[in-house]
């Protein structure tokens, strides 16, 4: 069995408008070891959401894959291409929402306001096995009662607008389990919920996740939320992989002067109440990206003529997995270290 | 307008407050169906709720969704009307103070250029088929305090202290990144130099890079214009770096209230230490999710007594029997809960 469950090579994808073409996702590169949670993170518009809805082929017209593989490793050997089936394939069909299966964003919209909970997990089950009514009302049961819903036997009767947010989050949640999928993908699963809700989904997704060693991809803009769950990291910057490595690299050690930047403008990382440390400018449009590193408007280690022309930095290894793009890797610690001691 | 005198509350005894709340309540009536609409009885999104604002700070409102605080802050700038209540608002001289309550509304117009609020969404927040110069200057022209070129010269100073240019001016609003739109909505706010601005979740929509600088734009005008804020959010993180004094809410009550700092190193009230508990730590080697219990409460169907008992771990047989009042531990800091005051 390959150590790994997906493989994404060269990804890129494309929308397709009246203004030309947009590249949402250019060249993006990542593995997702099983039994581990990788986050993918940055800001919006980065093209994270199109990376995780590329992988169950959910891109609409006018956007499209253009290039690139998507190797999923299924638990039977067989390595299939996702990108390259066509969107009629049995076996994509069989991929989505069975071997991989996704969690979304808004709770409210994710389910069915017309049909009970009961009704749409089972719906799971019939689609990928074949399973008789009882069988699949237990097996729905057992799952709501799994990912901590009280009295399951009587939520399963319900309709989703008598449930709270945090308890619609755990529907989905068990939706996507049902089928012990190999990948969850999770596009940003608690931004729409309290804190105190967020703690709560995030310690099950970990919990189930060691239960039943399913590999996680999750979408993230919350660095924090990064911090607590996930073992690997991938940072995205205007459709690129700008830097990946483990959770604990990347958090206490980030170097690209991207990632360095958004930790070290979140606010509770210091003490004092001086000013935040912010990266200047805003995220430019995706129609209209620089020359040489798309980060470089933005960049304090910016080097006139090395880093604004040109084409995008190559990825530069920095041991142990590690990767960053960024022209000025050789000397990027010696500067990162330099900007540190400003600071203090 | 008639001028009243009042006590300190929640804070400092020997500063006279820009704006003291006192008891403020709002309810929403329910109806049954039909044509009859019996009044079945009352949403108490906001509830006894007292807090003093002191000038040249910031008071933060923090809470799970649904808690109350925007209801608050809606309120007090008369968007909503009071149940009962008062909220008394420095005018005219010091220790002169106008209750917002009972104003009428050719005072309530005088009085709306010092009370501005900052929105949360801003997309739309913004009317789409105005554009910048006419949003911003629109304040000015409805109170007429400016017209012609006086008019033109104050709305490019505004553009230019939030960081936008004058040439902005003929753009619309869709031109523009959340980040600039905040600073937009900002511009609008301040343009009547007004004495306390409301900020109802003000940077909770933009990306980490953006909203450190949007928090940093909000601090200096705060510095140079002796500006006071009422600041709404969920962001403890958030919370910590920019306001003064924090109160707490939990279903309609203030159920905490003490100078930040002290909030945090020192919480007391339980749920204030559950909601600190449940805020992720951006640091890998302290992953400390608590699979807490309990869920939001619902303010149109609360628990007898103490709102707070299905949740919390203190909770003994007269909490339900009992609603808590908010009681003084030291000069500043005051909880409602009678573990905490020693009072159980």
């Amino acid at each position: 069995m390959d150590p790994n469950v997906l493989e994404i090579q060269n990804l890129c994808v494309s929308f397709f408008t009246g203004e030309g073409e947009t590249r949402a996702v250019n060249d993006v590169c990542f593995q997702i070891p099983r039994g581990k949670f990788l986050a993918l993170v940055g800001e919006s518009g980065c093209g994270k959401s199109v990376t995780s809805y590329s992988i169950l082929r959910l891109i609409q017209k006018p956007g499209r894959i253009t290039h690139g593989k998507i190797l999923f490793h299924d638990t039977d050997g067989t390595t299939t291409d996702i990108a390259a089936l066509s969107e009629k394939d049995d076996r994509l069909y069989d991929i989505r929402g069975n071997k991989i299966s996704m969690i979304f964003q808004e709770p409210m919209t994710a389910l069915s306001p017309v049909h009970t909970i009961g009704n749409q997990l089972c719906e799971v089950l019939y689609l990928h096995r074949k399973i008789s009514k009882e069988e699949a009302e237990k097996k729905v049961i057992d799952m709501l009662g799994q990912v901590g819903i009280p009295a399951p036997e009587r939520r399963f009767r319900q309709y989703p607008f008598e449930l709270s947010g945090g308890m619609r989050q755990r529907v989905v949640i068990a939706m996507a389990m049902l089928s012990r999928p190999d990948l969850l993908i999770a596009d940003e699963p608690t931004t729409a919920l309290d804190v105190t809700i967020q703690a709560q989904v995030l310690a099950l997704m970990k919990q189930l996740q060691e239960k039943t060693g399913n590999s996680v991809l999750l979408i993230t803009h919350d660095l924090a939320v990064v911090a607590q769950v996930a073992d690997y990291v991938a940072v995205m910057y205007l459709g690129r992989i700008i830097e990946r490595g483990t959770v604990r690299e990347i958090i206490k050690d980030p170097l690209h002067p991207y990632t360095f930047g958004l930790l070290r403008s979140l606010p509770g990382l210091r003490k004092n109440k001086s000013r935040l440390p912010s990266i200047r400018g805003t995220v430019p449009n995706l129609t209209d990206i620089p020359a040489g590193c798309p980060f470089h408007p933005r960049c304090d280690f910016m080097k006139e003529g090395l880093c604004d022309c040109g084409d995008v930095p190559p990825e530069t290894d920095m041991g142990n997995g590690r990767m960053i793009c960024c022209f000025r890797a050789a000397e990027i610690r010696k500067l990162l270290d330099e900007k540190r001691r400003e600071d203090v | 307008m008639n001028t009243v005198t009042i006590d300190a509350f929640g804070g400092d005894r020997n500063r006279p407050p820009l704006l003291a709340v006192r008891e403020l309540c709002k309810f929403f009536p329910i109806y049954s169906q039909g044509i009859f609409r019996r009044k079945l009885g009352d949403v108490k999104a906001v509830n006894q709720v007292s807090f003093d604002l002191y000038p040249n700070e910031t008071r933060g409102l923090v809470g799970e969704s649904g808690c109350g605080k925007s209801t608050t802050v809606r309120t007090i700038l008369r968007a909503l009307d009071f149940t009962s209540g008062h909220a008394y608002f420095n005018y005219g001289g010091p220790d002169q103070y106008v209750e917002l309550g009972t104003l009428g509304s050719s005072e309530l117009v005088e009085l709306r250029k010092s009370m501005q609020m900052i929105f949360q969404d801003p997309f739309s927040s913004l009317n789409p088929r105005m554009t910048v110069g006419q949003i911003v200057s629109e304040p000015l022209q409805i109170h007429h305090l400016a017209k012609g070129s006086e008019l033109e010269d104050r709305v490019d100073e505004m553009l230019r202290e939030v960081g936008l240019r004058p040439e902005h001016k003929t753009r619309y609003p869709h031109a523009f990144s959340g980040g600039q739109r905040q600073r937009i909505g900002i511009a609008r706010a301040l343009i009547m130099n007004p004495k306390f601005v409301v900020a109802d979740e003000a940077v909770s929509a933009l990306d980490v890079s953006v909203q450190a600088q949007v928090i940093n734009l909000l601090s200096d005008l705060k510095e140079q214009r002796g500006l006071s804020y009422i600041f709404v959010a969920h962001d403890l993180e958030v919370v910590r770096h920019i306001c003064d004094r924090v109160a707490v809410m939990y279903a309609g009550r203030i159920v905490e209230l003490a100078p930040t700092e002290e909030l945090f190193e020192n919480p007391h009230h339980p749920y204030t230490k559950l909601l600190l508990a449940s805020a992720p730590v951006p640091d890998p080697d302290q992953r400390t999710l608590p699979p807490n219990p309990g869920e939001v409460a619902d303010a149109g169907n609360l628990p007898k007594g103490c709102a707070f008992t299905p949740r919390c771990p203190l909770c003994c047989e007269s909490c339900s029997e009992t609603v808590p009042e908010l009681k003084p531990i030291n000069d500043h800091h005051w909880v409602a809960c009678p573990f905490c005051t020693g009072e159980r």
